[in-house]
Formats: C-alpha cells, structure tokens, sequence
C-alpha cells in the first residue's frame, strides 16, 4: 500500500472512531444541537449599553469654521471620536462597511444655508446598526443641542439627522444572533477537542496510540476532522435559526460566511489542541476552558461594544479570535460586506491559527518522546 | 551469530536526576517467553517503552528485531504488539469496534483485517461478546480483548507490561495458557509481572531492582545457583522466632511464609542449620529446622538484598 494512502486510511480511521464515540455519547451529542438552540433563545434578548469612544469618520463637505465647529462639540461629548476623514459618503460607506468606523458624519456642502434655516437638518449620522450599544449612543448623540441651532424654536427639532445603516428597525436580536455563532462555536470547539484529546491520555488511550503506525499528527487531524463537521452543523443551525425567528436578514454571500467560519474553526480548534496540551486531566481542561471563554464573550464586541472599553481590554481582545470572527460575521451577515473588505480580520484569525498550530505541534510531539 | 529478538546493551534511563533504568544489558531469544520481575518503580514499565521506542535512552544501545532503537522505531512498530498496564482501548466502542479500529491503525487491507478479527474473536472467545462495550466487561474479558488486539497484526514481538494485575487467578490461567501458544506459534513475548509463580513459567527471567538488573537466567537455574542457603523453620512462636534471628551474623535475611520462616544463610557457612537450630534452642523455642531448596521468592529476596547496604554507604559517602 502506497504511503500517502495509508496515511489518509489511518486518518480517516481515527475521525471514524471519533465520531463513533461522539455519537454514543448522548449528553455531548445533545450538547452540540441543544446549546446553539437554547443560547439562541436567551440571547435573542439584547442588552443595551452606554457607550463612548466610538470609532466614527467624518466627510466634510463644507469644510467652514461653522462645520469644524460641529464636529469639535460632537468630539467634546466623547460619544463618538473621529479617527477617520473621508472626503464623500461613498469612501464613509465604504468604511463602515469594512468595520473602520461605527459611525459617519456627512456635513453637505450648504451646511451654512441649512444652519440658517430652521427646517433641515445640519447634517447626517450614519450608524452601523450591527453592533449593540453603539447604535442606541449615536442615536442620543443625535439630539443635543447645538450653537449652531439655538433652541429657541418652538418646535425643537433634531440638529442631525440619523441614518441606521444595516439594522433599520434597531433589533438587537439582529445584532446578537450573528455573533452568537462565533460564541457558540468557541464554546464547542474549544472544550469539546480540548477534552475529547485530554480523554484519550487520561484513559491511556494514548499510550496504545503511540505504539501504533498512526503518527501524531494523522491523530490530531483525524480527531479534530470531525470537529469541523460539527462546527458547521452547528453554524448552519443557528443562522436558520435566527433567519426563522428573528428575522435576521443575510445581507452578504453565504458562502463568505461559511469561509470565515471555517477560518474561525480552525482557529478555535487549534486553541483547544493547545489547551489539551497543558491540561492533565478533563476537568482542567475544563477550567482552562472556560478561563478562555469568559474574556472572549466579554471583550470580543459580542456584548459589550469595543470601542466601549478600556485601551488594555482592547489590546486583549485584539489577540482572541473571537473578536476578529465578530467583526467578519457581523460584516458579512448584517453589512453585507465582501470579504475583502473584511481582510484585516481575516488575516489576524490567520495569524492566530498559525501560532496555535505550531504552539500545539511542538508540544504534542514533545509530550509523545 | 545467534539472532536475538533483543539486544540491549548498557540501557540507561534518568528522569530528571532520578535514575530510572540503570545499566540494562541482556538479550533474549526468540520464541521465548521472558519476564521481568520487580517491585513498582524498579524500571520494568521505563525499560520497556525504551524498547518499544516510546522513550529516548539517556544512553546505551538496543536493537529489537534487528532495528536500531529509537532511531529506527518507525519500522518497529508494525512488528510489535504493546499491551499497557491499564487498559487502553476505548470503553464506549465495542469489541468489534475496537479491534476494527486497532486492524485500521495498523492498516491490514480489507481481506486480511477481516479474517484476522475473525481469528482473535475465535482465539480469545470474544465472539459471543462481540456487540459489547468494552467499558462494561469484567477484568479477565478486557484483558482478552486488550490481547486480541495486540496480537491483531500477528507481531513478532509482544511486550507485556503487567498485563495480569486485574484479573482474577482463573482468567490468569487462561491467559499464560495463551501465550504459550502464541511463543510455539514463534512469536518472542516479554512480559513484566510482580507475581512470583508467573515469574515462574517464564522460559527466563530479569530480576530488577531500582533500575538494574540485579539476576537473570532460566527460573530453575537462578533457583540452583543461589549464593545463599535456605533453611526452613517451622514453629508455633513463629514472630518470637523471627525477632530471635534477625541480626544473627551470616543470616542475611527472613521472609514468613505463614507458619513457616525462611532463613537466608550465607553460602559457605558449615551447617547453617544448626546455626538456626542453636539461636531457636538458646532462646527455648520449639521448632522443626531443616535445609530446603531455594524457591523463586527466595532468589528474589536474595537479588534485593544488596540494595539496602547500597543506601547505607550511599548515606555514609
């Protein structure tokens, strides 16, 4: 028998064997349909937060003291924070799509006739509507009275007016499901193999392993082969989900989605292979598990909005790849963006599943010798 | 050039600056059954994952079945069958499940893994278990089991590592009336035990002790020449006995075996019985005195001994 094949038939009997056990264990099988459906159902209610900081673009148009004017008071509020120029909506749109900026601020080039008038609004606020928090901020943002509209009228009447890009009906369903599939399948992929790896050396199954042709890394892959499979079940189960009852539209290509789905498995897979790697014992994989876990779902803009939080819970969340998975999901699925546009995030899930694997690689032989 | 299934020269283990395997130097036969008896923590387990590849020595050679270890364990390991301590194959597969799995692993074609199955299941009796989890099988079915598969891929070499130790005296029967059949078939096995009668039916025998091999050779000839005398002491105050003899200069140890004692004299010594019988008289004890041939107990106490007085000058250095 040719070497490739036998390697491909060693594999190929390691995830048979997985799969085997996966589906005599009835608990662990109920786990991975019954979690997605239930976290689906108690998220499905939203939370809203009180949010500064936001990362927002400004096009002026005008360009006149009157207008630098308006964005130094809305910067003082410090609701928003304007890192980003663009010079027309097309380029604010194009980095709001990409996850640049939450907000745009669009000052028209009257913005001095209209500041006359009493009738129009100044300006314009565009608000990424995908994530939670944010959108609710923008939105009070949007009332405060300005210099440039005493408040003398008798019907006051909103200074800016507000465009919600991608979330029109503001539903923090539509904002939480889609990212519920990044905490979901961190939640499976990284306990699930973390435990399912540390088992087999805990019951000595290892050690029979070993003395056997199948070689470290057919055994690896054969393992977690059909985590991926899982994975994607479990992906597909919640986005038909959220499309049935939250009504969650999917505005971009499915198929980029299931991309960067299978990016993110891999990532996360990857982290539990090195989880299994420190871990003795299934109950300490456990733990380092969840030690994981509560970070990402608190820092990776799953909950709580990024720009919400302090500069050193930002530098963390930037290493989790839970964070990059959310701006891609939320991107493709509510923004309808393009991969490309999403290529930062892409790249840093990249990033991340290389180290992990060479992590794992290195230290897997080693517990072998 | 006599082919040896093993030859291991000056096989060396440390763990840390603990020295596991210290110095093993043998060779063993082929279609031989060989044993390693020892106490836990004597380097019987470390010694033989050396052999299979499994740990890198520290220093010193070995060659098994021709191949040069570790370096060439890759090649080795479809010619061994390796059976752990603990069982080691999966609880919630069945019997048919795992030994398919186990035939996959070493990959045997469809053809030959089938009828391979199909001999073990017949071999070890598993066929009417065959739809049975292995986790809730007694002692004595798992470790059939744990056989058939080691045995799956008809290895030339089988490496046992206290493959008894969970199993009751009947299935322990059964399972030496196995590999006996298996070392005519020409299959070499090296079985590591802390049982003296299954010590006893090895064609031969490594006593090892902290790490070294302290006496080697076929059961009956370790038994022959042991450098010292037996004498056996039968009485009714056998503890009274006991305190009287220890301490005695030449006797160099005791071991009860119920109502009787074992008294280890230096070789050489002229009637070491009446040395015995004359410390028991002196003390007025009632005894039965006479010399005995020496058993496997004995040789194993005897090949222990030297280590305490290791300790002592290792203590006084």
């Amino acid at each position: 028998m040719n070497a490739i094949v036998a390697l491909f038939a060693r594999i190929k009997a390691v995830a048979f064997k997985e799969l085997l056990q996966l589906r005599r264990d009835r608990l662990t099988g109920g786990m991975i349909v019954g979690i997605p459906l239930i976290q689906i159902l108690i998220f499905g209610y939203g939370i809203n937060m009180d949010v500064r900081h936001i990362r927002a673009g400004v096009a002026d148009a005008a360009n006149t003291s009157m207008s630098r004017s308006l964005v130094s008071q809305l910067e003082a509020t410090q609701v928003v924070h304007f890192t980003h120029r663009a010079t027309n909506v097309v380029e604010l749109r194009r980095m709001l799509n990409a996850g640049e900026i939450s907000a745009g601020l669009y000052i028209p080039a009257d913005f001095e006739r209209r500041a006359l008038g009493h009738d129009r609004p100044l300006a314009q606020l565009l608000i990424d509507g995908s994530e939670p928090g944010v959108e609710g901020a923008l939105r009070a943002l949007a009332m405060i009275p300005l210099r440039e509209r005493p408040a003398d009228t008798a019907q006051p009447q909103r200074p800016l007016e507000i465009l919600t890009e991608y979330n029109p009906e503001r539903r923090t369903a539509v904002q939480i499901v889609p990212a519920l599939i990044g905490v979901i399948l961190f939640m499976t992929m990284v306990i699930f193999t973390a435990i399912s790896l540390v088992r087999e050396r805990e019951r000595g199954n290892l050690e029979l392993l070993i003395t056997t042709p199948v070689r470290s890394v057919e055994l690896m892959v054969g393992k977690l082969a059909p985590y991926v499979l899982v994975g994607l079940i479990q992906t597909t189960l919640i986005l038909v989900m959220g499309t049935w009852l939250f009504d969650v539209p999917i505005n971009g290509h499915i198929w980029q989605l299931y991309v960067g789905a299978s990016l993110f498995i891999g990532a996360t897979l990857a982290m539990g292979l090195v989880i299994s790697t420190f871990a003795q014992t299934q109950f300490q994989a456990m733990q380092l598990g969840f030690f994981t876990m509560l970070p990402s779902i608190l820092l990776s803009g799953f909950l709580f909005p990024f720009d919400g939080m302090p500069r050193t819970a930002q530098w963390i969340a930037q290493v989790l790849p839970l964070t990059h998975f959310n701006t891609v999901v939320r991107g493709v699925v509510l923004r309808g963006a393009q991969l490309g546009d999403l290529t930062p995030a892409l790249l840093k899930l990249t990033a991340f599943l290389v180290v992990a694997v060479t992590i794992a690689a290195s230290r897997f032989r080693k517990r072998l010798g | 050039m006599a082919d040896f299934a093993i030859e291991a020269r000056g096989l060396t283990r440390k763990f840390g600056s603990v020295l596991a395997v210290d110095h093993v130097s043998l060779d063993i036969e082929r279609a031989h059954i060989y044993g390693f008896l020892g106490p836990n923590g004597s380097g019987k387990s470390t010694t033989i994952r050396m052999f299979c590849g499994l740990l890198r020595p520290t220093s010193g050679t070995v060659r098994v079945l021709g191949h040069e270890i570790p370096r060439e364990s890759e090649a080795l390991r479809t010619k061994i069958g390796y059976m752990t301590q603990k069982f080691s194959l999966w609880d919630d597969l069945t019997v048919l499940e795992n030994l398919r799995f186990m035939a996959q692993a070493f990959t045997l074609e469809k053809h030959r893994s089938k009828q391979r199955i199909d001999a073990v299941m017949e071999e070890f009796h598993l066929r009417e278990l065959s739809g049975r989890l292995a986790g809730a099988m007694s002692g004595g079915q798992r470790q059939r089991l744990a056989l058939a598969a080691a045995t799956l891929h008809e290895p030339e070499m089988l490496f046992l590592d206290e493959p008894t130790s969970a199993v009751d005296p009947q299935s322990r029967r059964d399972f030496w009336e196995s590999l006996f059949a298996l070392a005519s078939r020409g299959t070499t096995i090296l079985v590591s035990t802390h049982y003296m009668d299954e010590a006893e039916r090895c064609h031969r025998l490594a006593i090892l002790s902290q790490g070294r091999v302290v006496a080697e050779g076929a059961p009956e000839q370790l038994m022959d020449d042991l450098p010292l005398q037996v004498i056996e002491v039968q009485a009714k105050e056998i503890d009274r006995a006991r305190q009287e003899l220890h301490g005695v200069p030449r006797v160099k140890s005791l071991a009860q075996l119920g109502l009787r004692l074992h008294v280890l004299v230096e070789r050489g010594t002229e009637d070491a019985a009446g040395l015995v019988r004359e410390q028991l008289t002196k003390a007025n004890i009632d005894a039965k005195v006479e010399a005995t041939r020496a058993n496997l107990e004995d040789v194993f106490v005897a090949a222990t001994l030297r280590e305490p007085d290791d300790e002592v000058k290792k203590s006084a250095a």
